[in-house]
């Protein structure tokens, strides 16, 4: 065992305790590996980021297909249920509430846009506000004027619909923080990701020097708000900010980041011209595609030719970076499962408002009640299904359990 | 014993400095041992320890003469990325290094970095979290954690890359007693278990003599270091703890480094210190109470930080308060002074709520210096500070220049404050808030990153204040702070007044908060004993 050791007997590196702390389970010269299999299974944990945010993205697809209220209710419904019954203890999981108020602001700025600005539609006039006549050039700009019930109730709609769009993103947010999500990016962008990350964290610590700023202005016995307060509270604060990224940079540096393979000249020549090349290859496939005059060779092959260079650039560019991952978070059933639900509802509501089926879009001049179809019902419905096919977050306490 | 670190003929210079920051530096660093390097601030020490994975010059610019070798790989052509699984930095403040946020992915960032594989990275945070006691907290956000905690996720952060050495500035100076020992029980553990080399720089000498194989005293101003036991070192250095000054004191030799050393030497002084007169405590008088808290109470969204706090202070008394990190000490302050209104209960100073009082009306009656003194420092030259203050005081221009050219004549008027030692920058914020001549001064955690001349500068400036009327509030870790200036301590714990008494009777009580000297008289009977040798100078001068 290594701590019985002299100095002269120990191994190469001092602090392996391997031997004091692999227990028999270890086979003599075997390795010991996570167990993956079993960590894909129903125990608690948390489902991969990249899972969550693809389902907000589908429920938010389906969202901006519609401005049935009823529908994008039922969206947000369902996404407030998934997120109380799946989000992490961490403190990022609270955001939820916050993206509910941005909801609800954004609709109603949205309303009293409309009131304001925007042209009305429809005749059922509720109130004239008092119009102010423009000059020639913004002729088609209105300001005040007579507000109809029919243009308030489609600002409302459309208010709702950015709304639940929003929601989404909160609901993904609380689900998996951003920063979970940039573990998971390629190699190749992982700089760009960190630096991401870096900034992420920096927003709540420049809040909180802007707090310990302001304290110090009451302490000398100053002026706390107005203009020349906070212009005197701000170079402090970018001073310490700046100040605190130099630490952060030292420490990254003298903990090894940004240590690099060493590549031969042919790699790294091949790799510029691999991710090259997929640019200039995807730049055209995509204009074929959409130029329907271009030969169909030029399109969809094209496309998909840059980008499997594409993607071999970026694992090339990858095997620059000597990283490895600290306990990936595994992609397994679970994670297929909630991605496919999502995909349900967004194809749904993308396939009926293709196809023109009724009841998508509520009728607002002239103004009625909105349809309730049930295909779109059952195909929003089907994104409540993670709610019970991801497995449970760990630290959560499921009920009848007993607390230690 | 192989040498791991290998300084020859080392001058490092930094960019626009006139002389150089080290200079001929030959210093050679055995496989295991446990290196202190002391010194005064602004002496040299973290250019020293940055040297050693060579963020000095690759990081901070300057030039490096002469060679650093760590492990056989020179500094000149390794950068600190490519020492990273030889060399573990620890910075002063653990909180501004971390890259992640929650303490495994702490631990397996640096991991990541070298490309370790999954499977052993996953043992080693296993390892690590055990070895460091951190495996209660592991899925925990660092923002949580305690201060003790965060120093030693830190420290777990550098050693599952499996570095040889480990380097730590000032790993306990914001710690509370209990957590620096925990602390400094896991470099112990290091050392002996591992055989790790360990070199980390301190102020707070009586926290880590005993454990160190040998001291580096880096006199600064570019002359030679002194490289010794700590017991060679410790004869001439003018930066010493209690217990060694005490042994110089009266004498002592072999030199005590630790209190057991020291208590074993002492009998002799104990019985002569017998014959002192007993210590008078001053009566104090309730018509100068300038402080009034009456069950007051403060929480944080749900958490409490004060249960029902109730204290006088008096004209002319020096409060030290004490109690681990997070027991509201800083709460209490920042309800005195009126930053947080409390949930219930009074505040009063000089019988008026602070909450409701601003401007110069404020600073009248009570100043605060914040922890970290760079807070109340604005602008960018020291003249230009004096100016604004002068300003904020509403007092005739050139006041704040005056006093703080009586307190501190060496500080240069056209520096910039963030340019100034740690201990310059707390007397130009003592200056600035003192020009205001508030009735109250408070001072959050003062002695963070002070050496020990600063230190007894700041007591004997403390004590004059005191003297002149002002009642102070020291809110501190330090316990030889405390018993060099304090009249009286209060110790909070969970928010509540544990105890409150004079200085003398609530240190010598308890075995955390003790001073040394104390610790090495104290005898079998009563807590009569002095408690700084500055106070067992004076007895043994009365007795004769």
């Amino acid at each position: 065992m290594a701590r019985s050791q002299t100095p002269e007997q120990a191994p190469q590196h001092p602090g392996d305790l391997t031997d004091s702390f692999c227990g028999p389970d270890v086979p003599p010269g075997g390795t010991f590996r996570p167990q993956k299999h079993r960590r894909a299974t129903r125990l608690p944990r948390l489902l991969h980021p990249g899972a969550w945010w693809l389902w907000a993205a589908g429920l938010a697809v389906a969202a901006s297909r519609t401005t049935n209220p009823i529908l994008l209710l039922l969206i947000v419904a369902v996404a407030g249920y998934v997120v109380s019954a799946r989000r992490s203890p961490s403190p990022w999981a609270r955001s939820f509430s916050v993206f509910l108020k941005l909801g609800l602001i954004v609709i109603a700025i949205r309303v009293v846009f409309q009131a304001i600005v925007a042209a009305p539609i429809g005749t059922t006039v509720i109130f004239t506000l008092p119009a102010l006549t423009l000059p020639e050039v913004m002729a088609g700009v209105r300001l005040g004027g007579a507000v109809t019930l029919e243009s308030l109730v489609a600002a409302l709609y459309d208010g709702m619909r950015l709304a639940a769009i929003l929601i989404c993103v909160g609901a993904a947010n609380s689900l998996a923080s951003p920063a979970r999500l940039l573990k998971a990016v390629p190699a190749a962008l992982y700089e760009f990701g960190l630096s991401v990350v870096v900034a992420v964290t920096f927003a709540p610590q420049l809040v909180a020097d802007l707090d310990r700023v302001r304290t110090s202005r009451r302490l000398r016995g100053r002026t706390v708000g107005g203009v020349r307060g906070t212009a005197a509270v701000a170079l402090p604060v970018l001073e310490g900010a700046l100040e605190r990224s130099v630490t952060l940079a030292a420490a990254m540096d003298s903990r090894g980041y940004g240590r690099q393979a060493q590549r031969s000249p042919l790699v790294r020549h091949l790799t510029a011209a691999a991710l090259l090349g997929a640019l200039v290859l995807v730049v055209i496939g995509a204009y074929a595609l959409l130029d329907a005059s271009a030969p169909a060779v030029m399109g969809l092959p094209m496309l998909t030719l840059g980008f499997a260079l594409g993607i071999t650039g970026f694992d090339l560019a990858g095997r620059r970076s000597v990283r490895t991952r600290y306990r990936p978070d595994p992609w397994s059933w679970p994670e297929w499962g909630v991605t496919l639900c999502a995909a349900a509802t967004a194809a749904t509501l993308l396939a009926m408002s293709v196809a023109g089926v009724p009841g998508l879009i509520a009728p607002v001049d002239p103004l009625g009640w909105p349809a309730v179809p049930l295909l779109a019902v059952v195909g929003i419905l089907v994104s409540v299904l993670p709610a019970l096919i991801a497995p449970p977050a760990p630290g959560t306490r499921l009920r009848g359990e007993v607390g230690t | 014993m192989t040498p791991i670190i290998e300084f020859e003929s080392v001058t490092i210079t930094y960019a626009g400095a006139e002389r150089p920051a080290l200079a001929n530096v030959d210093l050679s660093i055995g496989e295991g041992e446990l290196v202190l390097v002391i010194g005064q601030t602004g002496s040299g020490k973290t250019t020293l320890l940055r040297a050693i994975n060579g963020l000095v010059p690759h990081f901070t610019g300057g030039t490096l003469a002469g060679n650093v070798r760590v492990a056989g790989r020179d500094t000149s052509t390794h950068h600190p990325r490519d020492l990273a699984d030889v060399v573990g930095v620890v910075p002063q403040d653990p909180l501004s290094s971390f890259v992640t946020d929650t303490v495994e992915e702490e631990l397996a960032y640096g991991m990541e970095c070298l490309g370790v594989s999954p499977a052993i990275m996953r043992r080693r945070v296993e390892e690590t979290l055990d070895l460091l006691g951190l495996a209660d907290v592991r899925d925990r956000a660092l923002m949580s954690l305690s201060g003790g905690q965060r120093q030693r996720v830190a420290i777990g952060a550098v050693l599952t890359a499996h570095p040889r050495v480990l380097v730590l500035d000032e790993p306990t100076s914001a710690l509370d007693p209990g957590a620096a020992e925990e602390v400094l029980a896991v470099l112990q553990r290091l050392v002996h278990d591992l055989g790790i080399t360990v070199v980390l720089a301190e102020h707070r000498l009586e926290r880590v003599l005993e454990y160190a194989d040998r001291v580096i005293h880096v006199p600064g101003d570019a002359r030679p270091l002194v490289v010794g036991t700590p017991a060679d070192v410790m004869i001439s250095s003018p930066v010493a703890p209690p217990v060694v000054r005490l042994g110089q004191m009266a004498e002592w030799s072999p030199l005590p480094l630790s209190v057991r050393d020291a208590r074993r030497q002492a009998r002799d002084l104990r019985t002569r210190l017998e014959q002192r007169p007993a210590r008078t405590i001053p009566v104090r008088e309730q018509q100068d109470t300038v402080v009034t808290v009456e069950r007051t109470r403060a929480s944080y969204g749900r958490v409490p930080a004060l249960r029902g706090v109730t204290l006088d202070i008096a004209k002319g008394e020096i409060v030290a308060l004490m109690g681990r990190n997070g027991a509201g000490k800083s709460t209490l302050l920042s309800t005195l002074v009126g930053l947080r209104r409390p949930d219930a209960g009074t505040v009063r100073i000089d019988g008026v709520d602070p909450a409701t009082l601003t401007g110069p009306r404020l600073i009248g009656r009570i100043g605060l210096v914040p922890q970290d003194s760079t807070d109340l420092l604005q602008r960018d030259s020291v003249a230009a500070e004096c100016a604004d203050a002068d300003r904020d005081a509403g007092v005739e221009p050139g006041t704040t220049a005056e006093l703080l050219a009586r307190i501190a004549p060496e500080i240069p008027a056209d520096a910039h404050p963030r340019d100034l030692s740690e201990g310059q920058r707390l007397v130009l914020a003592l200056a600035v808030v003192l020009v205001a001549t508030p009735a109250v001064l408070l001072l959050d955690e003062p002695t963070r990153g002070l050496d020990y001349p600063t230190k007894e500068r700041l007591s004997t400036l403390l004590r004059d204040l005191a003297a002149s009327g002002h009642a102070i509030v020291v809110a501190t870790h330090d316990v030889e702070l405390a018993a060099e200036t304090a009249t009286r301590v209060v110790v909070l714990a969970d928010g509540e007044v544990v105890a409150d008494g004079p200085t003398a009777e609530v240190l010598v009580g308890s075995p955390l908060f003790a001073p040394q000297v104390a610790k090495v008289l104290v005898g079998p009977e009563g807590t009569d004993v002095p408690l700084t040798v500055t106070e067992v100078r004076q007895a043994l001068a009365v007795i004769g």
